[in-house]
Protein backbone atom coordinates (compact mmCIF):
# COMPACT_ATOMS: atom_id res chain seq x y z
CA UNK A 1 0.00 0.00 0.00
CA UNK A 2 3.00 2.50 -0.85
CA UNK A 3 2.73 5.31 -3.12
CA UNK A 4 5.49 4.93 -5.73
CA UNK A 5 8.03 7.41 -5.47
CA UNK A 6 8.17 8.04 -9.67
CA UNK A 7 6.27 11.08 -10.78
CA UNK A 8 5.18 9.86 -14.44
CA UNK A 9 6.26 12.72 -16.72
CA UNK A 10 3.36 13.37 -18.42
CA UNK A 11 2.31 15.22 -15.05
CA UNK A 12 5.85 16.99 -14.96
CA UNK A 13 5.52 19.55 -17.60
CA UNK A 14 7.55 22.59 -15.79
CA UNK A 15 10.93 23.00 -15.98
CA UNK A 16 12.75 20.89 -13.33
CA UNK A 17 14.73 23.78 -12.41
CA UNK A 18 11.36 25.37 -10.95
CA UNK A 19 10.22 23.37 -7.83
CA UNK A 20 7.72 25.99 -6.97
CA UNK A 21 5.01 27.81 -9.25
CA UNK A 22 2.41 30.19 -8.22
CA UNK A 23 0.71 32.12 -11.34
CA UNK A 24 -1.94 34.68 -10.33
CA UNK A 25 -2.78 32.56 -7.48
CA UNK A 26 -6.66 33.82 -5.91
CA UNK A 27 -7.90 32.20 -2.18
CA UNK A 28 -11.20 33.68 -0.95
CA UNK A 29 -12.56 32.82 2.31
CA UNK A 30 -16.58 33.90 2.68
CA UNK A 31 -15.72 36.37 -0.70
CA UNK A 32 -13.45 38.02 0.91
CA UNK A 33 -9.52 37.76 -0.76
CA UNK A 34 -6.85 36.86 1.12
CA UNK A 35 -4.31 35.75 -1.34
CA UNK A 36 -5.18 37.85 -3.99
CA UNK A 37 -3.26 36.96 -7.57
CA UNK A 38 0.05 36.40 -6.38
CA UNK A 39 2.48 34.95 -8.62
CA UNK A 40 6.31 33.92 -7.63
CA UNK A 41 8.59 31.06 -8.31
CA UNK A 42 10.91 29.16 -6.46
CA UNK A 43 14.13 27.26 -7.57
CA UNK A 44 15.21 23.76 -7.19
CA UNK A 45 17.50 23.84 -4.00
CA UNK A 46 16.53 27.32 -3.45
CA UNK A 47 15.47 28.57 0.36
CA UNK A 48 12.79 31.18 0.34
CA UNK A 49 11.33 32.83 2.82
CA UNK A 50 7.72 34.47 2.66
CA UNK A 51 7.27 37.35 4.94
CA UNK A 52 4.18 39.56 5.70
CA UNK A 53 2.11 40.11 8.47
CA UNK A 54 -0.81 38.75 10.06
CA UNK A 55 -3.20 38.03 8.19
CA UNK A 56 -0.97 38.39 4.51
CA UNK A 57 -2.20 34.87 3.10
CA UNK A 58 0.83 33.52 4.10
CA UNK A 59 -0.43 30.09 5.83
CA UNK A 60 -3.38 30.13 2.93
CA UNK A 61 -0.68 30.38 0.45
CA UNK A 62 1.25 27.76 2.08
CA UNK A 63 -1.36 25.45 2.80
CA UNK A 64 -2.59 25.28 -0.60
CA UNK A 65 0.98 24.46 -1.64
CA UNK A 66 0.70 21.97 0.55
CA UNK A 67 -2.44 20.60 -1.25
CA UNK A 68 -4.59 21.24 2.18
CA UNK A 69 -6.74 23.93 0.17
CA UNK A 70 -8.18 24.28 -3.17
CA UNK A 71 -7.61 27.40 -5.24
CA UNK A 72 -10.18 29.71 -6.53
CA UNK A 73 -8.18 30.45 -9.42
CA UNK A 74 -4.50 30.83 -11.07
CA UNK A 75 -1.82 27.83 -11.00
CA UNK A 76 -0.09 26.04 -8.68
CA UNK A 77 2.47 23.54 -9.71
CA UNK A 78 4.78 21.76 -6.37
CA UNK A 79 7.56 19.50 -7.91
CA UNK A 80 5.83 19.62 -11.27
CA UNK A 81 2.46 18.61 -9.42
CA UNK A 82 -1.20 20.00 -8.94
CA UNK A 83 -1.19 19.76 -5.09
CA UNK A 84 -4.75 19.33 -4.83
CA UNK A 85 -5.47 16.94 -8.02
CA UNK A 86 -2.42 14.89 -7.27
CA UNK A 87 -1.56 15.46 -3.96
CA UNK A 88 -1.10 11.11 -3.36
CA UNK A 89 2.06 11.76 -6.04
CA UNK A 90 3.21 14.85 -3.65
CA UNK A 91 2.60 13.44 0.06
CA UNK A 92 5.87 11.28 -0.09
CA UNK A 93 8.13 13.69 -1.88
CA UNK A 94 7.37 16.61 0.33
CA UNK A 95 7.59 17.40 4.16
CA UNK A 96 5.77 19.53 6.27
CA UNK A 97 6.58 21.38 9.82
CA UNK A 98 2.88 23.62 10.50
CA UNK A 99 2.61 26.20 12.42
CA UNK A 100 2.02 24.64 15.48
CA UNK A 101 0.81 21.06 17.17
CA UNK A 102 0.35 18.21 14.58
CA UNK A 103 1.60 15.77 17.25
CA UNK A 104 -0.21 13.41 20.03
CA UNK A 105 0.67 14.49 23.39
CA UNK A 106 0.87 11.77 24.76
CA UNK A 107 3.22 10.45 22.31
CA UNK A 108 7.06 10.44 22.57
CA UNK A 109 9.53 11.28 19.96
CA UNK A 110 10.75 7.93 19.15
CA UNK A 111 7.32 6.67 18.76
CA UNK A 112 6.27 9.50 17.11
CA UNK A 113 9.26 9.25 14.39
CA UNK A 114 8.75 5.37 13.87
CA UNK A 115 5.14 5.77 13.18
CA UNK A 116 5.96 8.18 10.81
CA UNK A 117 8.69 6.17 9.14
CA UNK A 118 6.38 3.43 8.58
CA UNK A 119 4.64 6.09 5.64
CA UNK A 120 7.45 6.83 3.68
CA UNK A 121 8.95 3.92 0.91
CA UNK A 122 12.25 4.66 2.12
CA UNK A 123 12.76 6.55 5.60
CA UNK A 124 15.18 8.25 7.28
CA UNK A 125 16.37 6.26 10.60
CA UNK A 126 14.38 7.04 13.57
CA UNK A 127 17.77 7.53 15.40
CA UNK A 128 19.78 9.46 13.14
CA UNK A 129 16.95 11.76 13.14
CA UNK A 130 16.66 11.96 17.14
CA UNK A 131 20.55 12.30 17.15
CA UNK A 132 20.28 15.33 14.13
CA UNK A 133 17.65 17.57 16.17
CA UNK A 134 18.90 16.84 19.59
CA UNK A 135 16.29 14.65 21.29
CA UNK A 136 18.29 11.86 21.56
CA UNK A 137 17.54 11.90 25.61
CA UNK A 138 14.35 12.86 25.39
CA UNK A 139 13.09 10.49 23.03
CA UNK A 140 10.65 8.64 25.67
CA UNK A 141 9.42 11.86 26.91
CA UNK A 142 5.94 12.26 25.83
CA UNK A 143 5.13 15.60 23.57
CA UNK A 144 3.73 17.21 26.58
CA UNK A 145 6.32 17.25 29.01
CA UNK A 146 8.47 18.54 26.24
CA UNK A 147 9.62 22.05 26.18
CA UNK A 148 8.02 24.44 23.71
CA UNK A 149 11.52 24.33 22.02
CA UNK A 150 11.91 20.65 22.12
CA UNK A 151 8.20 20.44 20.09
CA UNK A 152 8.90 22.28 17.67
CA UNK A 153 12.71 20.02 16.93
CA UNK A 154 10.41 17.26 16.96
CA UNK A 155 8.08 18.79 14.12
CA UNK A 156 11.40 19.54 12.36
CA UNK A 157 12.55 15.96 12.70
CA UNK A 158 9.06 14.42 11.27
CA UNK A 159 9.12 16.79 8.28
CA UNK A 160 12.51 15.18 7.50
CA UNK A 161 11.62 11.50 7.74
CA UNK A 162 10.60 11.07 4.57
CA UNK A 163 13.43 12.34 3.14
CA UNK A 164 11.63 14.89 1.29
CA UNK A 165 12.76 17.19 -2.13
CA UNK A 166 10.72 19.93 -0.41
CA UNK A 167 10.32 21.14 2.26
CA UNK A 168 7.75 23.61 4.41
CA UNK A 169 8.74 25.28 7.50
CA UNK A 170 5.98 27.45 8.66
CA UNK A 171 7.28 29.39 11.74
CA UNK A 172 10.22 26.78 12.79
CA UNK A 173 11.90 28.27 15.74
CA UNK A 174 8.85 29.98 16.95
CA UNK A 175 9.23 29.54 20.73
CA UNK A 176 12.64 28.43 21.01
CA UNK A 177 15.49 29.67 23.41
CA UNK A 178 18.47 31.76 21.65
CA UNK A 179 20.46 28.46 21.59
CA UNK A 180 17.56 26.43 19.97
CA UNK A 181 17.20 28.72 17.26
CA UNK A 182 20.88 28.87 16.40
CA UNK A 183 20.56 24.81 16.54
CA UNK A 184 17.60 24.71 14.39
CA UNK A 185 19.32 27.92 11.70
CA UNK A 186 22.36 25.78 11.62
CA UNK A 187 20.16 21.99 10.56
CA UNK A 188 17.91 23.97 8.13
CA UNK A 189 21.46 25.75 6.12
CA UNK A 190 22.79 22.16 6.25
CA UNK A 191 19.45 20.52 4.31
CA UNK A 192 19.84 23.79 2.21
CA UNK A 193 23.46 22.09 1.23
CA UNK A 194 21.87 18.65 0.71
CA UNK A 195 19.68 20.51 -1.99
CA UNK A 196 16.86 20.09 -0.58
CA UNK A 197 14.59 23.17 -1.39
CA UNK A 198 12.79 24.82 1.50
CA UNK A 199 10.24 27.23 1.81
CA UNK A 200 9.76 29.04 5.14
CA UNK A 201 7.88 31.43 6.55
CA UNK A 202 8.95 33.39 10.36
CA UNK A 203 8.64 36.25 12.46
CA UNK A 204 11.75 36.94 13.11
CA UNK A 205 13.57 38.40 9.86
CA UNK A 206 16.97 38.20 11.23
CA UNK A 207 16.09 34.60 10.75
CA UNK A 208 14.99 34.97 7.15
CA UNK A 209 18.22 37.65 6.63
CA UNK A 210 20.45 34.89 7.67
CA UNK A 211 18.77 31.96 5.90
CA UNK A 212 17.02 32.94 2.96
CA UNK A 213 18.12 33.06 -0.87
CA UNK A 214 15.23 35.35 -1.51
CA UNK A 215 13.04 36.79 0.32
CA UNK A 216 9.11 37.70 -0.71
CA UNK A 217 7.15 40.34 1.29
CA UNK A 218 3.68 39.53 1.01
CA UNK A 219 0.97 41.95 2.15
CA UNK A 220 -2.89 41.51 1.86
CA UNK A 221 -2.59 38.36 -0.20
CA UNK A 222 -0.08 40.62 -2.55
CA UNK A 223 3.02 40.63 -3.66
CA UNK A 224 5.14 43.72 -2.32
CA UNK A 225 8.42 42.50 -2.55
CA UNK A 226 10.94 40.13 -3.88
CA UNK A 227 14.65 39.56 -4.31
CA UNK A 228 17.57 38.66 -2.06
CA UNK A 229 17.95 39.91 1.30
CA UNK A 230 20.83 42.42 0.43
CA UNK A 231 19.07 43.05 -2.36
CA UNK A 232 16.16 44.80 -0.12
CA UNK A 233 18.44 46.24 2.22
CA UNK A 234 20.40 48.12 -0.51
CA UNK A 235 17.80 48.92 -2.31
CA UNK A 236 16.30 52.19 -0.44
CA UNK A 237 19.60 54.77 -0.96
CA UNK A 238 17.63 57.68 0.25
CA UNK A 239 17.37 56.27 3.54
CA UNK A 240 20.44 57.25 6.06
CA UNK A 241 21.09 56.60 9.32
CA UNK A 242 23.44 58.44 11.46
CA UNK A 243 24.65 57.62 15.19
CA UNK A 244 26.31 60.50 17.50
CA UNK A 245 27.88 60.19 20.60
CA UNK A 246 25.44 63.02 22.13
CA UNK A 247 21.69 63.88 20.88
CA UNK A 248 21.31 65.96 17.98
CA UNK A 249 19.57 69.18 17.11
CA UNK A 250 16.88 68.09 15.11
CA UNK A 251 15.72 70.87 13.62
CA UNK A 252 18.99 71.99 12.45
CA UNK A 253 19.02 68.57 10.72
CA UNK A 254 16.05 69.49 9.17
CA UNK A 255 17.33 72.46 7.91
CA UNK A 256 20.20 71.01 5.98
CA UNK A 257 19.42 71.26 2.14
CA UNK A 258 19.10 67.66 0.86
CA UNK A 259 17.10 66.43 3.94
CA UNK A 260 13.58 65.82 3.28
CA UNK A 261 12.44 64.09 7.02
CA UNK A 262 14.31 64.06 9.82
CA UNK A 263 13.42 61.26 12.59
CA UNK A 264 15.05 60.36 15.79
CA UNK A 265 15.45 56.35 16.54
CA UNK A 266 16.92 56.91 20.17
CA UNK A 267 19.81 56.81 21.81
CA UNK A 268 21.90 59.35 19.57
CA UNK A 269 20.27 57.24 16.18
CA UNK A 270 18.72 59.50 13.66
CA UNK A 271 16.78 58.22 10.40
CA UNK A 272 17.12 60.63 7.46
CA UNK A 273 14.99 60.43 4.09
CA UNK A 274 16.41 62.18 1.04
CA UNK A 275 16.18 62.36 -2.59
CA UNK A 276 20.04 63.57 -2.89
CA UNK A 277 22.18 60.48 -0.89
CA UNK A 278 25.73 62.00 -2.20
CA UNK A 279 24.78 65.34 -1.95
CA UNK A 280 23.48 64.45 1.73
CA UNK A 281 26.30 62.66 2.79
CA UNK A 282 28.76 65.95 2.09
CA UNK A 283 26.28 68.35 4.00
CA UNK A 284 25.61 66.34 7.16
CA UNK A 285 29.74 65.58 7.67
CA UNK A 286 30.15 69.25 6.85
CA UNK A 287 27.73 70.05 9.32
CA UNK A 288 29.17 67.96 11.91
CA UNK A 289 32.23 69.25 11.47
CA UNK A 290 31.47 72.86 11.91
CA UNK A 291 29.71 71.98 15.24
CA UNK A 292 31.91 69.63 16.98
CA UNK A 293 30.18 66.65 16.56
CA UNK A 294 31.60 62.93 16.18
CA UNK A 295 29.02 61.07 13.87
CA UNK A 296 29.89 57.37 14.84
CA UNK A 297 28.07 55.32 12.28
CA UNK A 298 26.84 56.52 8.85
CA UNK A 299 24.34 53.81 6.67
CA UNK A 300 23.07 54.24 3.45
CA UNK A 301 20.27 52.31 2.77
CA UNK A 302 18.40 49.98 5.74
CA UNK A 303 20.47 48.25 8.16
CA UNK A 304 17.79 45.25 9.19
CA UNK A 305 15.11 43.40 6.49
CA UNK A 306 13.14 44.38 10.10
CA UNK A 307 13.39 48.39 8.89
CA UNK A 308 12.70 47.42 4.81
CA UNK A 309 9.67 45.46 6.21
CA UNK A 310 8.34 48.49 8.23
CA UNK A 311 8.30 50.48 5.43
CA UNK A 312 6.78 48.75 3.24
CA UNK A 313 4.00 47.49 4.80
CA UNK A 314 3.77 49.83 7.93
CA UNK A 315 3.57 46.78 10.08
CA UNK A 316 5.39 45.37 13.24
CA UNK A 317 5.41 41.45 11.68
CA UNK A 318 5.38 39.95 15.68
CA UNK A 319 1.92 38.63 16.89
CA UNK B 1 0.13 -2.25 5.01
CA UNK B 2 3.11 -1.14 7.03
CA UNK B 3 1.95 2.21 7.42
CA UNK B 4 -1.79 0.85 8.54
CA UNK B 5 -0.83 -1.73 11.17
CA UNK B 6 1.59 0.98 12.80
CA UNK B 7 -1.02 3.64 12.85
CA UNK B 8 -3.53 0.87 14.41
CA UNK B 9 -0.93 0.37 16.95
CA UNK B 10 -0.37 3.67 17.94
CA UNK B 11 -4.37 3.95 18.31
CA UNK B 12 -4.15 1.20 20.35
CA UNK B 13 -1.42 2.55 22.60
CA UNK B 14 -3.14 5.68 22.49
CA UNK B 15 -6.33 4.24 23.76
CA UNK B 16 -4.63 2.59 26.70
CA UNK B 17 -2.49 5.06 27.46
CA UNK B 18 -5.01 7.82 28.63
CA UNK B 19 -6.61 6.85 32.33
CA UNK B 20 -10.10 8.03 30.68
CA UNK B 21 -10.33 5.86 28.15
CA UNK B 22 -9.03 3.03 30.35
CA UNK B 23 -11.86 3.57 32.65
CA UNK B 24 -14.40 3.95 30.32
CA UNK B 25 -13.95 1.51 27.99
CA UNK B 26 -12.27 -1.46 29.95
CA UNK B 27 -13.57 -1.09 33.63
CA UNK B 28 -17.10 0.60 33.83
CA UNK B 29 -18.55 -2.43 31.42
CA UNK B 30 -17.32 -5.50 33.60
CA UNK B 31 -17.78 -3.32 36.94
CA UNK B 32 -21.73 -2.39 36.06
CA UNK B 33 -22.14 -5.94 35.36
CA UNK B 34 -20.63 -7.26 38.83
CA UNK B 35 -22.45 -4.41 40.54
CA UNK B 36 -25.82 -5.33 38.93
CA UNK B 37 -25.29 -8.84 38.77
CA UNK B 38 -24.20 -9.41 42.74
CA UNK B 39 -27.40 -7.24 43.39
CA UNK B 40 -29.73 -9.41 41.42
CA UNK B 41 -30.91 -6.43 39.83
CA UNK B 42 -33.24 -7.58 36.73
CA UNK B 43 -36.19 -7.20 35.57
CA UNK B 44 -38.53 -9.98 35.66
CA UNK B 45 -38.98 -12.23 32.57
CA UNK B 46 -35.31 -13.40 32.79
CA UNK B 47 -34.43 -16.22 34.84
CA UNK B 48 -31.65 -15.14 35.74
CA UNK B 49 -30.18 -11.01 36.08
CA UNK B 50 -27.11 -12.10 33.91
CA UNK B 51 -28.96 -13.21 30.88
CA UNK B 52 -30.22 -9.58 30.67
CA UNK B 53 -27.04 -8.14 31.94
CA UNK B 54 -24.64 -9.47 29.80
CA UNK B 55 -25.98 -8.50 26.25
CA UNK B 56 -26.64 -5.34 27.67
CA UNK B 57 -22.65 -4.58 28.58
CA UNK B 58 -21.51 -6.19 25.46
CA UNK B 59 -23.50 -3.08 23.85
CA UNK B 60 -22.51 -0.82 26.66
CA UNK B 61 -18.83 -1.79 25.90
CA UNK B 62 -19.44 -1.13 21.86
CA UNK B 63 -20.77 2.33 23.24
CA UNK B 64 -18.06 2.85 25.28
CA UNK B 65 -15.45 2.61 22.56
CA UNK B 66 -16.98 4.07 19.88
CA UNK B 67 -18.67 6.63 21.18
CA UNK B 68 -17.31 8.11 23.90
CA UNK B 69 -13.10 6.98 23.89
CA UNK B 70 -12.84 7.02 20.08
CA UNK B 71 -15.16 10.28 19.68
CA UNK B 72 -13.03 12.12 22.75
CA UNK B 73 -9.65 11.26 21.19
CA UNK B 74 -10.62 12.03 17.97
CA UNK B 75 -11.33 15.04 18.91
CA UNK B 76 -8.51 16.00 21.02
CA UNK B 77 -6.69 14.73 17.82
CA UNK B 78 -8.23 17.54 15.39
CA UNK B 79 -7.87 20.07 18.45
CA UNK B 80 -4.20 19.48 18.18
CA UNK B 81 -3.74 19.88 14.85
CA UNK B 82 -2.48 15.87 14.55
CA UNK B 83 -5.24 14.95 12.12
CA UNK B 84 -4.34 17.70 9.95
CA UNK B 85 -0.55 16.62 9.82
CA UNK B 86 -1.52 13.06 8.87
CA UNK B 87 -3.49 14.44 6.59
CA UNK B 88 -0.33 16.13 5.20
CA UNK B 89 1.67 12.15 4.78
CA UNK B 90 0.91 9.21 2.20
CA UNK B 91 -1.13 7.78 5.00
CA UNK B 92 -4.04 9.38 3.76
CA UNK B 93 -7.51 9.61 5.16
CA UNK B 94 -8.49 6.07 4.30
CA UNK B 95 -5.73 4.28 6.41
CA UNK B 96 -6.37 6.96 9.02
CA UNK B 97 -10.28 6.26 9.82
CA UNK B 98 -9.15 1.98 8.86
CA UNK B 99 -6.13 2.00 11.83
CA UNK B 100 -9.19 3.76 13.59
CA UNK B 101 -11.87 1.24 13.35
CA UNK B 102 -8.90 -1.95 13.35
CA UNK B 103 -8.04 -0.16 17.25
CA UNK B 104 -11.87 -0.23 18.24
CA UNK B 105 -12.35 -3.59 16.80
CA UNK B 106 -9.14 -4.95 18.86
CA UNK B 107 -10.41 -3.45 22.52
CA UNK B 108 -13.92 -5.18 21.70
CA UNK B 109 -12.43 -8.24 21.53
CA UNK B 110 -10.55 -7.75 25.40
CA UNK B 111 -13.81 -5.92 26.54
CA UNK B 112 -15.84 -8.98 25.17
CA UNK B 113 -13.50 -11.35 27.03
CA UNK B 114 -12.96 -9.81 29.93
CA UNK B 115 -17.61 -9.61 30.20
CA UNK B 116 -17.71 -12.97 29.28
CA UNK B 117 -15.67 -14.02 31.93
CA UNK B 118 -17.55 -12.46 34.69
CA UNK B 119 -20.84 -13.17 33.32
CA UNK B 120 -19.58 -17.32 33.30
CA UNK B 121 -18.48 -16.53 37.04
CA UNK B 122 -22.74 -14.87 37.65
CA UNK B 123 -23.77 -18.08 35.94
CA UNK B 124 -23.96 -17.44 32.59
CA UNK B 125 -23.61 -20.50 29.90
CA UNK B 126 -23.10 -19.70 26.38
CA UNK B 127 -25.65 -20.12 24.63
CA UNK B 128 -27.52 -18.75 21.27
CA UNK B 129 -25.43 -17.71 17.75
CA UNK B 130 -22.03 -16.62 18.37
CA UNK B 131 -21.71 -15.87 14.54
CA UNK B 132 -25.03 -13.94 15.05
CA UNK B 133 -23.85 -11.69 18.05
CA UNK B 134 -20.61 -11.32 16.39
CA UNK B 135 -22.64 -9.49 13.04
CA UNK B 136 -24.64 -7.63 15.66
CA UNK B 137 -21.51 -6.29 17.26
CA UNK B 138 -20.29 -5.10 13.93
CA UNK B 139 -23.52 -3.48 12.76
CA UNK B 140 -23.40 -1.96 16.50
CA UNK B 141 -19.88 -0.88 16.21
CA UNK B 142 -20.37 0.94 12.78
CA UNK B 143 -23.33 2.77 14.78
CA UNK B 144 -21.16 4.24 17.46
CA UNK B 145 -17.69 4.82 16.19
CA UNK B 146 -19.88 7.05 13.11
CA UNK B 147 -21.61 8.98 16.33
CA UNK B 148 -18.65 9.44 18.18
CA UNK B 149 -16.26 9.97 14.61
CA UNK B 150 -19.21 12.43 13.79
CA UNK B 151 -18.97 14.32 17.07
CA UNK B 152 -15.56 14.63 17.11
CA UNK B 153 -15.39 16.02 13.75
CA UNK B 154 -18.53 18.74 13.95
CA UNK B 155 -17.72 20.12 17.32
CA UNK B 156 -15.08 21.30 19.46
CA UNK B 157 -12.94 19.01 22.03
CA UNK B 158 -14.68 20.33 25.15
CA UNK B 159 -17.90 20.16 23.65
CA UNK B 160 -17.25 16.94 22.47
CA UNK B 161 -16.18 15.68 25.97
CA UNK B 162 -19.59 16.83 27.29
CA UNK B 163 -21.57 15.55 24.45
CA UNK B 164 -20.47 11.83 24.83
CA UNK B 165 -20.65 11.92 27.86
CA UNK B 166 -24.08 13.07 28.43
CA UNK B 167 -24.94 10.90 25.95
CA UNK B 168 -23.51 7.78 27.26
CA UNK B 169 -25.42 8.24 30.57
CA UNK B 170 -28.15 9.48 28.35
CA UNK B 171 -28.28 5.45 26.39
CA UNK B 172 -27.69 3.63 29.78
CA UNK B 173 -30.80 5.05 31.43
CA UNK B 174 -33.44 5.53 29.00
CA UNK B 175 -31.69 3.24 25.63
CA UNK B 176 -32.02 0.02 27.42
CA UNK B 177 -28.91 -0.93 28.76
CA UNK B 178 -29.63 -0.88 32.74
CA UNK B 179 -33.03 -1.50 32.14
CA UNK B 180 -35.34 -2.56 29.71
CA UNK B 181 -37.15 0.62 27.53
CA UNK B 182 -40.64 -1.78 27.63
CA UNK B 183 -40.77 -0.67 31.74
CA UNK B 184 -39.87 3.02 31.60
CA UNK B 185 -42.89 5.27 32.11
CA UNK B 186 -45.26 6.48 29.12
CA UNK B 187 -43.00 8.19 26.61
CA UNK B 188 -39.76 7.64 27.68
CA UNK B 189 -40.50 4.03 26.22
CA UNK B 190 -41.03 5.37 23.31
CA UNK B 191 -38.42 7.51 22.76
CA UNK B 192 -35.78 4.71 24.48
CA UNK B 193 -37.17 2.14 21.89
CA UNK B 194 -35.90 4.48 19.24
CA UNK B 195 -32.29 5.09 20.69
CA UNK B 196 -29.37 3.00 18.57
CA UNK B 197 -28.63 0.83 22.03
CA UNK B 198 -31.34 -0.25 22.39
CA UNK B 199 -31.14 -1.37 19.26
CA UNK B 200 -27.88 -3.05 20.13
CA UNK B 201 -29.00 -4.72 23.65
CA UNK B 202 -31.71 -5.86 22.60
CA UNK B 203 -30.41 -7.73 19.29
CA UNK B 204 -27.81 -9.26 21.59
CA UNK B 205 -30.30 -10.56 24.08
CA UNK B 206 -31.57 -12.09 21.20
CA UNK B 207 -28.78 -13.66 19.45
CA UNK B 208 -27.89 -14.78 22.57
CA UNK B 209 -30.46 -16.40 23.45
CA UNK B 210 -31.49 -20.33 23.83
CA UNK B 211 -33.16 -20.18 20.25
CA UNK B 212 -31.43 -17.09 18.57
CA UNK B 213 -32.97 -15.33 15.69
CA UNK B 214 -32.07 -12.80 12.93
CA UNK B 215 -32.50 -9.49 14.58
CA UNK B 216 -33.60 -8.27 11.75
CA UNK B 217 -35.71 -4.98 13.10
CA UNK B 218 -32.91 -4.33 15.30
CA UNK B 219 -30.21 -4.53 12.41
CA UNK B 220 -32.14 -2.99 10.25
CA UNK B 221 -32.58 0.39 12.99
CA UNK B 222 -28.94 0.32 13.16
CA UNK B 223 -28.46 0.61 9.87
CA UNK B 224 -30.65 3.61 9.56
CA UNK B 225 -29.14 5.37 12.45
CA UNK B 226 -25.46 4.84 10.59
CA UNK B 227 -26.79 6.13 7.66
CA UNK B 228 -28.27 9.19 9.37
CA UNK B 229 -25.09 9.66 11.47
CA UNK B 230 -23.27 9.69 8.33
CA UNK B 231 -25.00 11.66 5.97
CA UNK B 232 -24.39 14.45 8.37
CA UNK B 233 -20.92 13.89 9.11
CA UNK B 234 -20.34 13.93 5.42
CA UNK B 235 -22.16 17.90 5.63
CA UNK B 236 -20.40 18.92 8.77
CA UNK B 237 -17.53 16.44 9.05
CA UNK B 238 -14.00 19.08 9.60
CA UNK B 239 -10.30 17.33 9.54
CA UNK B 240 -8.69 20.85 11.03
Amino acid sequence: MTVPNTVPTALAPEPVDHAIVVENLVKRYSGRPVVDGLSFTIRRGELFALLGPNGAGKTTTIEILEGYRRPDSGTVRVLGLDPWHNSDALKPRIGVMLQSGGIYPAATPHEMLQLFASFYPDPQDPQELLHLVGLEEVSHIRYRYLSGGQQRRLALALALVGKPELLFLDEPTTGMDPQARRLTWSLIEDFKRRGITILLTTHFLEEAERLADRVAIIDHGHLIALATPRELMQYEAEHVTVTAIRDLDVTALTRLPSVQAVRSLGEGRYALETGRPMELLVELTRWAYEHGILLTELRVGYQSLEEVFLRLTGNEIRE
Amino acid sequence: MRALIAQTGMELRLTLRSGEGLLVTLVIPPALLVFFAALRIAPSGYDRPIDFLLPSMLALAVMSIGLVSLGIRTAYERHYGVLKRLGATPLGRGRLLGAKILAVLTIEVVQALILVLVGVSFGWRPSGSIVLAFLTMLMGTATFASLGLFIAGTFRAETTLALANGLYLLLILLGGIAWPVERLPGPLAIIGLALPSNALASALRQTLAPSPGWPVAQLGALLLWTLLILALARRTFRWE
